[in-house]
This record gives C-alpha cells, structure tokens and sequence, in this order.
C-alpha cells in the first residue's frame, strides 16, 4: 500500500502533462508506465485499497457493531440477517472481519515501513562502508537470526502481556515493535549483499572517478540496483507480519478480545472447526486475500523496476 | 564546450577553475608506490613511477596486465580501495598541488572538471537502472547546479558532439539499448562534459571490435586536440596508440622501463621487454614464420625478483642484472630506459 501510494505520487510529478514528457522520464515515471500495463498490479492495489479503507473506516462497509453478540443466533449459518453468519458467541462475522483489518493493516504497515528503514540504513551502511561497521553489523543480525521472528514474538509479548485495559493502539504498538526488531535484521542481511554486488561495479567506480560523494553514489547508484530485492522480500514481509500477528493473537498473546482482529477470530473459530466451518473460513479468507494482494504488489513492482525487463 | 572557451587550458583555467597550470604541466607524478595489503602478504603493485603531463599532450602507458598500469590510473584518480590498497610513498601533483595530501572532499571536487576518467568496460560501467541522458546531466547537475531541461539540453549536445546518431531521440534510452561502441562514446560525453584538463583512458577501446576501435580512438584524439586536454592512454595493445600518442611510457612489474616519443620508440626500442613486445606483433612479411614471443610469465608482485624484474626472460639478462636494479636513465637525446644494456638493445 505505501509502496504504490508513493510510486504514484512520485510518477505523477515526474510526469508532465501534454507532450513533453522527455522532461520527466525517470526510474519512477518508467515504472509506474510499467505498471500502468500490468493487471496483477491493478488486482493487488485494488484488493489492498479495499482492505485499507476497511481498516480506516469500517463503518463504510457494516454498520453492525462488531461487539455486539446476539447469543440466541450464535452459530448461524451465512443468510440475509448475518452475511458471513455468526461466530459461537453470536457475534457478526462480517462486521467482526470488517474491523479485524485494521489490526492486521496496522501492523503489516508499520512493521514492514520499520523493518525497511532500519534494514536499509543498516545493511547499507554495512555493505557500503564495510570494514569494523560491517563486521558490527552482521554480528549484531547474528544474534537476531538466532531467535526465531515467532519465538521472539512470544517470548516478547509473554514477559509484557496485555490486559483488558491496555489501550488498542498500545496492544498494536508492542506487535509492531516486537516484529520489527526482529524482522530488521533479515532486510539488512539482504541489503549488505545486494550493496555488496552492486558496489564492485563499474558504474560505481565510474561515479566516484566523475566526482559525485559518497550520499549521491549510494542514491543514485548504489541504492536503485541494490534495492529491488528489498522491495519484494518487503512486501512478501507484510504478509509475513500479518500472519505473525494472526498467529500472536491466534495465542492469545498478540491482540486480546475485546480487540477484534482476524487472528483472534481464527483462533475462537477452531472450537468449532468441524461442525460450523463457516466461522473459520471467512477471516481466514480475508487473511490469505491481503497477504497475496501484498505478495502480487511485490512482485509487479520488482518487475517495474528492473528496466531489463520491460 | 562552451561557445565562449576556446583557448588553452591555461585561458579557461583562469576564468573559472582555481588550479593554473604553469608553463602547461597538467600533471606530475613522482616517485609513486603503491602496494595492496592481503591475507597473502604485499603485492607490490607499483614500485617508484615518475611522469609529467602537459597540456595537449597524450601520453600512452603500455603494459600487460598486471604491469600496474590502471593501478597508476586509480590512484592518480583516488578510486583506489584503502585497504586493501597503501599508498606508503609518493607524490602525485595537480597543476602543482599534491592530491594523495589533499583533503578529502577538495580531491572529490577535481573529479570530473579537473581530471577524469574513461572506464575499459562501457558496459557496465553505465548505471543500468537510468537513462543515458539523465546519466550525462546529472554531471551539469551535480556539479553545475544546472536545472533539468538545461543540464538535459547540454547532455544531448555532448551525445552530439560524441557523434550518436539521433541523440535528440535517444536520449531518453538506456544503456542495455546502445551497442558497445555507442555506450563507450556515452562513457567518454560524461568524462568530458565538465572540460576536464586531464582525461585518463584506462583500455577504452578493449572491450569493442576493431573497427569501433579505430573510431573511438579518432574520436578521443579529435576531442584532445579541441580542448587541448592532458590525455593519459592507457593501454596493452601497441598498435591502438601508435596514430595517437606523443609519448609512450612502458610499464612492467610496476615499474616505467622505457620512456620515448613514438615514433622512435617504434623504430628503435631501447628496452629489451619493448623490443620483445615490438618482435611479437605480427606482421604480413613475417607470413609462414613463428611469431616471436617473450617466454615466460610476468612476474608475481608479492615476489618481485631482486635486481632487474625482467631479467628471468631477458636474452641480454647478465649476473649484473640478477644483483642490480636499473634506473630509468638517458640512453640518447629523448630516449630513457631502465636497463643495463640500454644501448646495445639500442643499437642491435
């Protein structure tokens, strides 16, 4: 979602109206002429505008309270009264799985805008600079690796739980916080060896000996052919921080009722798994819908960037 | 490159550059070393190289690889990698200013309207990700502060003048679109857009077809003789400079071994490894014979052998050779050569 909200925005200033768009052409402008043409990317970034403006005002799409359970009607069938039917405690599932996706937004966002920023000042510094940096670097990404992003997640979110009381966007905070300190050093890693490639290369060495300093090698230079890998295993990232959340409230350590989040709905409906799946199948859906819109959106952009491609 | 200079350097350096070239001395590098530091032990990369340049002169640095030839090139540049590279001895001065002393960011800002650099490889040494004219313009951005459509205007001018054909229309390309010989003329339309006084040629015609060669060689040498640049042509193949060169330095083990203008280094060479390289060119009344070769390898840098370091595959090579370097000495009125038996490789 950041991803294309910027890319839009950019290509949009680079691109001049009427017929001098010579003026304009840059990487930015290219890619997004790219994927003007490409219908996965239109897929993905209608699905995820979709579950954006879900997260940011459900109140568009129900007007149902998620909070309200109509006990006598618990698991009900999918009909006209409750879309996606009633989960055990009569809640409704569709008004339920509306407002379940700012949670999961929310913390895919902001971990993965986390885990970029962090991985790529580290892992360029690392590849760009090497020597004691480097070295530091990679030892400290060394000790991350060793735990493993779920287990931190639990050992995390265990030693400081939440209670009724913990205000939502704070229970939204420590997920977003436990997942970027230990998603940061995987983008790192990457971006140390996509640097490390791309530095050795004539174009760089060329660079330096036109005199451009070391802040615009690495802008113009480094950053634009290090950074594709980046983008995809990024974006591939959010669904991994929107299951991980999933998977965290699933336990019942990640959001808590009375939050309401897709994880926490998979995690009520498997009481019922085999007899009302019904319950499961609709977060679940939700669930596997914005990780592959984010996936799909990785992927059209990597294909973007890369001018060999086109 | 603009209407306005079109005089020497020296002319133009007084309008706007602060470097003045006094009596047209571009360049002077003295007494330079260079060694590169691995887990291996030192490899000696260059060991005490001495030359001048002057405006409107192309000097060529002849060697095979490893001889430390584009190591003087990089470190006459400051790209150098420290570490693993060293620099422990030397002097390299700029219109009279020592660059390897300089600070930092002042050594940054004499890359590219000082002195600048044409890469062997145009290939890859264009970013891949921009197009080629954005690539010339960022050097009128950057270094200019010139905006987009003026700094793109004087890009497609300079794609011009490197003679690309429909450079109005391809500016806009980028570079996996050009053939080798097009890229390479892109490569040198960078290295000159900001009027250099030193342009340093590093192999720039190895990687193309000889056709393309012989164009971008007549293209460097006209672009020398417009702008009256110091040009060091750096190279392993005698004939590329032949046509170009005024001087001609010989380089081997990191070392100059012989030092001459062309025409009588071609003629007479006073250095036993330039009469070898001469004798293995192949020539068209040499047809049914075996070429002539220099046996052996070149030397390994980490284990330089004592005395001369050419003496394991010189003919002329005596005990004295095994024992004592040669200096690089006067053997005739403009003819120097580091070797014992300088004058008899002369006269025989």
């Amino acid at each position: 979602m950041t991803e294309a909200s910027t890319i839009a925005v950019s290509a949009e200033a680079g691109q001049p109206v009427g017929g001098q768009a010579d003026e304009g052409r840059s990487l930015a402008s290219d890619a997004w002429r790219q994927l003007k043409g490409n219908p996965i990317f239109w897929v993905s970034v209608s699905l995820i505008t979709l579950f954006v403006v879900m997260a940011l005002v459900p109140q568009l799409f129900t007007n149902v309270d998620p909070g309200a359970a109509v006990l006598k009607e618990a698991r009900a069938e999918p009909g006209a009264d409750a879309w996606f039917g009633r989960d055990i405690q009569g809640y409704d599932i569709y008004s339920r799985t509306v407002y379940g996706a700012r949670a999961s937004i929310l913390v895919g966002v902001f971990s993965t805008l986390a885990t970029v920023v962090i991985g790529l000042v580290m892992g360029v510094l690392a590849g760009y600079y090497g020597g004691f940096l480097d070295t530091l670097v990679s030892r400290v990404t060394d000790i991350f690796f060793a735990i493993p992003l779920l287990l931190g997640g639990i050992l995390f979110m265990s030693t400081f739980p939440n209670d009724q009381n913990t205000p939502y966007l704070v229970v939204v905070g420590k997920v977003v916080l436990v997942l970027s300190v230990f998603g940061w050093p995987s983008i790192a890693r990457l971006m140390r060896s996509s640097v490390l490639q791309v530095k050795p290369n004539d174009y760089v060495q060329a660079a330096r000996a036109l005199g451009a300093s070391p802040w615009r090698i690495i802008r113009s230079h480094v950053m634009p052919n290090a950074l594709a890998p980046v983008i995809v295993v990024s974006t591939i990232n959010l669904g991994v921080f929107i299951t991980a959340e999933a998977t965290l409230s699933f336990l019942g350590i990640g959001l808590t009722p009375p939050a309401v989040s897709w994880g926490v709905a998979i995690s009520d409906a498997l009481v019922a798994v085999r007899t009302y799946p019904h319950i499961l199948l609709f977060p679940s859906l939700f669930l596997s819908l914005a990780v592959l819109a984010f996936i799909m959106l990785g992927d059209a952009v990597r294909d973007a960037f890369d001018p060999k491609s086109r | 490159m603009t209407t306005t200079d079109t005089g020497t350097r020296r002319g133009k350096a007084a309008a706007g550059s602060e470097y003045h070239a006094k009596d047209g001395l571009l360049l002077e590098v003295e007494d330079l070393y260079v060694e590169f530091h691995t887990a291996d032990g030192i490899a000696r990369a260059i060991n005490g190289v001495n030359f001048d340049l002057y405006e409107g002169q192309t000097l060529a640095i002849l060697g095979e690889s490893g001889s430390g030839k584009s190591v003087t090139a990089q470190a006459i540049m400051g790209i150098l990698d420290v570490p693993p590279a060293v620099i422990p001895k030397g002097q390299i001065r700029y219109c009279g200013e020592d660059l390897l002393t300089m600070q930092a960011e002042k050594r940054r800002k004499t890359r590219g309207p000082e002195i600048s650099m044409v890469f062997q490889d145009a290939l890859s040494s264009l970013n891949p990700v921009f197009p080629v004219g954005w690539q010339i313009a960022e050097m009128f951005r950057v270094h200019r502060g010139m905006n987009r459509s003026d700094s793109l205007e004087r890009a497609i001018k300079l794609m011009q003048r490197v003679q690309i054909p429909g450079a109005k229309e391809r500016v806009k390309a980028y570079p996996h679109q050009f053939s080798g010989g097009m890229r390479q003329r892109i490569m040198i339309a960078m290295a000159i857009a900001l009027d250099p006084a030193v342009l340093i040629a590093d192999e720039p015609t190895t990687a193309l077809d000889v056709t393309v060669q012989a164009q971008i060689m007549a293209l460097l040498q006209e672009l020398q003789e417009e702008r009256q640049m110091g040009l060091i042509l750096i190279t392993h193949d005698l004939g590329v400079v032949a046509d170009v060169a005024d001087k001609i330095a010989v380089m081997y083990a990191g070392r100059i071994v012989e030092r001459a203008d062309v025409y009588d280094l071609y003629r007479q060479p006073a250095h036993p490894y330039t009469k070898g390289l001469l004798e293995s060119i192949p020539r068209l009344d040499q047809k049914g014979q075996q070429l002539a070769a220099i046996g052996g390898l070149p030397p390994n840098l980490m284990r330089i052998p004592e005395g001369c370091a050419f003496n394991p595959r010189c003919k002329y090579a005596q005990d004295v050779c095994r024992e004592d370097r040669p200096a690089l000495r006067l053997v005739a009125p403009g003819r120097e050569s580091a070797c014992h038996f300088a004058e008899e490789v002369l006269n025989g």
